[in-house]
């Protein structure tokens, strides 16, 4: 094995996110984080080799089927059957391609089919809820499933989340990872929600909401939401990443 | 450039549907030549085991080579492909098992050598973005006192929470608790 000298190893950097843009880990109006929440400092990690690389996964973990949540099972499940699309993109506006989106979410009436679930609502036999994708070559993806419905939960006397999909991205770094969630415009439920309302800065919690597309939406077979979702950049424009070192 | 980043929210306690795979613990098969298991449990601030966790780690292969375009010293001889990848939910008494190869040393841009290690992201219920920490290898005691990550941790008890030990009698197989809050808390970084 022949080791290059240090001084060849010209790694990218990926800028932190502002100040209010990712929740506070201690943020007492989601009982949860109490017990859960580091009390110590945050100890700054430089970014090298294994920061600036990360997993690579994508047209090997997903079938053409797993976007579709609608036809996973015999029937077709109940309720507004949606489209839900957009881009994965970096911070610097580079989509970024061949990446794996994974996403879960309630059914219709707002239960999941998870056994830790007790809402009293009913389980879909037609629907699981869960669904994989990987981004084209110019970094969209594309779901097909049901709109989720607003569930309670016992953070607070009369505590709803507001209808919401989870999503989990890996982008091409370690420094990229990314699981958040998704909402619906206009939700009623987004002023009583202290996880939506965890993000600090306002336009960054904006970014969560997806908008309603009747472009997109198909005729006669379902409404269409876009969201884009932006991983964390180099700060290089596209242009100068390619002059660069690499 | 932070503008328009997409902000993290909680995995929230049905993560078990959408995230673990059936091979995710599997960095390698099991009974590979060198395959060790890194084993642990996941506690709470009240030092309760965490049943709603997922643990993902990432490394360099035993050369401590990525497979990936942007390490410029480009793709690892032989292209064996190595996944590189973990990822095992926690089951209720909050224990996790990752069966991998031991990851190599890797230099590093300041012309430290850094010590074998793993990066570690530990997604949960009431954790509102990921948290991330290192996994060390106590047997590497020579590599890891010269590791900048480690020298930077002035604390020594707190240093020792980054480090994996064998288990008695078992070489190829560590332990590595994490502790989210409190008594014996894990390192956290900010990457």
């Amino acid at each position: 094995m022949t080791t290059h000298p240090p001084t060849d190893l010209r790694l990218p950097n990926y800028p932190r996110a502002g100040r209010g843009v990712h929740p506070p880990l201690d943020s007492p109006g989601y009982r949860s984080t109490e017990l859960r929440a580091p009390h110590q400092p945050l100890v700054l990690l430089p970014q090298r080799l294994t920061e600036i690389t990360g997993p690579l996964l994508g047209p090997e973990r997903v079938t053409a089927a797993d976007a579709d949540l609608t036809r996973q099972h015999p029937g077709e499940p109940l309720g507004e059957r949606i489209v839900v699309t957009g881009r994965v993109l970096d911070s610097d506006g580079r989509p970024i391609p061949d990446t794996l989106l994974e996403v879960w979410q309630a059914n219709a009436a707002g239960r999941y089919h998870h056994k830790v679930d007790q809402h009293p609502a009913p389980l879909d036999p037609n629907f699981s809820g869960v669904g994989r994708a990987v981004t084209d070559s110019e970094g969209r993806y594309r779901f097909i499933t049901i709109k989720p419905g607003s569930y309670p939960w016992g953070n607070h006397y009369n505590a709803w989340r507001p209808a919401h999909i989870h999503f989990s991205m890996f982008g091409r770094a370690f420094t990229q990872r990314l699981v958040t969630q998704m909402y619906f415009p206009d939700d009623p439920l987004f002023p009583y929600d202290p996880i939506f309302n965890s993000i600090p800065d306002e336009k960054a919690r904006q970014r969560l909401i997806s908008k309603f597309s009747i472009d997109l939406t198909e005729p006669d077979w379902a409404l269409a939401y876009t969201w884009d979702i932006v991983l964390r950049g180099t700060g290089q424009t596209p242009l100068e990443a390619q002059g660069g070192a690499r | 450039m932070s503008e328009g980043l997409t902000p993290s929210q909680t995995v929230g306690p049905f993560l078990g549907m959408g995230l673990p795979w059936p091979d995710g613990p599997y960095v390698v098969a099991e009974g590979t030549p060198g395959a060790i298991t890194i084993s642990g449990r996941l506690f709470d601030g009240a030092g309760d085991p965490v049943p709603d966790g997922l643990i993902e780690t990432w490394q360099a292969d035993p050369a401590g080579r990525f497979d990936h375009p942007d390490d410029p010293r480009g793709a690892p001889a032989g292209g064996t492909r190595f996944r590189a990848f973990g990822r095992c939910p926690t089951e209720e008494d909050g224990s996790y098992r990752i069966i991998t190869l031991r990851p190599g040393a890797l230099p590093s841009p300041d012309g430290a050598a850094e010590a074998p290690h793993l990066d570690v992201s530990v997604l949960a219920r009431g954790l509102l973005d990921r948290v991330v920490t290192r996994i060390y290898f106590a047997d590497q005691a020579a590599a890891n006192a010269a590791d900048p990550v480690l020298a930077g941790i002035a604390d020594e008890a707190r240093r020792a929470t980054l480090i994996a030990t064998a288990e008695p009698g078992n070489a190829d197989s560590y332990r590595f608790d994490i502790r989210l809050q409190g008594d014996g808390e894990t390192v956290f970084f900010d990457v």
